[in-house]
């Protein structure tokens, strides 16, 4: 029998949660021997190759990008775990929300104190992902299964999660891994 | 009369004490009943409605309902425990806490509470209101972001500091915590050492230059939950 899929990807996100995915050290050999990893960052397969058991998102929707991708994602696989809290409230991208976008764009690269540009032009080009007006926690874009809090969650509960669903199994934490720092 | 009055929490019978509130004749007998603007030493407010219990079937906030004879306490059940599950995470998304930048993490007993219901993340859309921080005073600071509108200091400034720094103004989701002076927190006459400083049960009143003196991972909620101590009283 194949093993299941698991896909992973980054969002608005800093990419720790993928560092501590990493974290779970030797067990990652044991993880490989239960699952095959599809479309990730890990092993840089760009695109679904078919459908995937569980799908781990870092990173909120700051850009119509991220939207896409996490509708992909969410086609693509049955089981959707936000990991961090990123994914879960936004955070740090999440801060420019009590800011009108124009005033982040006009700060970022018109009036920042270390500026530099004569043409006084904001990227535009078709190739850039547009802003959205705020940075959205993945589960108000589409329907997410679990939560896994922290910033970002230790390896431990990534690894408690992952194999209680590849054991056909509900994610359970307990206290001592619940953080949300 | 007689000297106590026995009421029934959770179907365990319990002697109150006449002149007592539900809550601290459960904290005697130790029960734990989920709090967050009660503060032993101050007036009860009812404010926050964490600690609601359902009185022969009523919903009552514990902290500020006098024990009665013959009462049926319900602090445990599924309906109760929702109430209050949905009163934190609606605290979680009226303001903006940025919990791993919090120099309180860890000690936050709005965190606390929200890790012992096991809460990974808010039902809630989030608001992320706009709000000040008050850095005004050399040795205190105000972020307005992550007040949970508790009224602590309130009355621990009025009844303990003998003070009235603080006050709330306004109404509705504009309801803030403002200072006695025009300016700001830095022309009023608080002090590092005010007992409003100690009491904040958020990050929202915070000493300036004594953050992270704990590291993450040692403080007060990292390993046992909130209200733990009131519950292990009992086994003794």
């Amino acid at each position: 029998m194949a093993k299941p899929k698991v896909a992973t990807t980054s969002l608005a996100g800093c990419f720790g949660c993928h560092m501590s995915i990493l974290d779970i050290d030797e067990r990652i050999l044991k993880l490989v021997e239960l699952v095959d990893f599809d479309k990730s960052p890990i092993n840089d397969i760009k695109k679904f190759t078919g459908r995937c058991a569980v799908g781990l998102i870092e990173g909120g929707c700051a850009n119509e990008e991220n939207v896409e991708v996490l509708r992909e994602f969410r086609k693509h696989c049955d089981v959707l775990i936000a990991v961090g809290e990123c994914a879960i409230m936004g955070d740090i991208p999440a801060m420019r929300n009590m800011v009108p976008l124009k005033e982040c764009l006009d700060e970022a690269y018109l009036n920042g104190p270390s500026v530099y540009n004569p043409s006084g032009q904001v990227p535009n080009d078709p190739e850039i992902p547009l802003l959205l007006n705020k940075v959205y926690p993945i589960n108000e874009v589409v329907k997410i299964d679990y939560f896994l809090p922290g910033c970002p969650p230790s390896a431990d509960t990534i690894w408690q999660a992952l194999t209680a669903l590849l054991g056909g199994k509900p994610v359970e934490l307990p206290y001592e891994l619940i953080k949300y720092d | 009369m007689s000297e106590t009055i026995p009421i029934t929490i959770d179907g365990v019978e319990v002697q109150a004490k006449p002149g007592q509130t539900i809550l601290e004749a459960a904290d005697a007998a130790g029960i734990y009943i989920p709090r967050l603007c009660y503060q032993k030493d101050l007036v009860p407010f009812g404010a926050c409605r964490v600690c609601t219990v359902l009185v022969n079937g009523r919903p009552q906030p514990a902290c500020t309902q006098p024990v009665a004879p013959e009462m049926v306490i319900d602090n445990s059940s599924e309906k109760v425990q929702t109430y209050r599950r949905n009163i934190i995470e609606m605290l979680f998304v009226e303001g903006n806490h940025f919990c791993m930048f919090c120099e309180k993490s860890g000690n936050c007993e709005l965190q606390a509470l929200a890790y012992r219901f096991g809460i990974t993340a808010p039902k809630y859309p989030f608001l992320f209101p706009k709000r000040e921080v008050d850095a005004s005073h050399p040795d205190i600071f105000v972020d307005h972001n992550r007040c949970i509108l508790c009224a602590r200091c309130v009355r621990a400034s009025r009844d303990v500091d003998g003070k009235n720094v603080f006050g709330f103004v306004g109404r509705g989701p504009h309801k803030k915590v403002a200072v006695n002076a025009d300016a700001n927190l830095g022309g009023t006459d608080a002090a590092a050492t005010d007992k409003a400083l100690d009491i904040c049960p958020v990050g929202a009143l915070m000493r300036k230059r004594v953050g992270y003196a704990v590291p993450v991972g040692q403080r007060d909620y990292d390993t046992k939950p909130i209200g733990s101590d009131i519950e292990t009283s009992k086994a003794k």
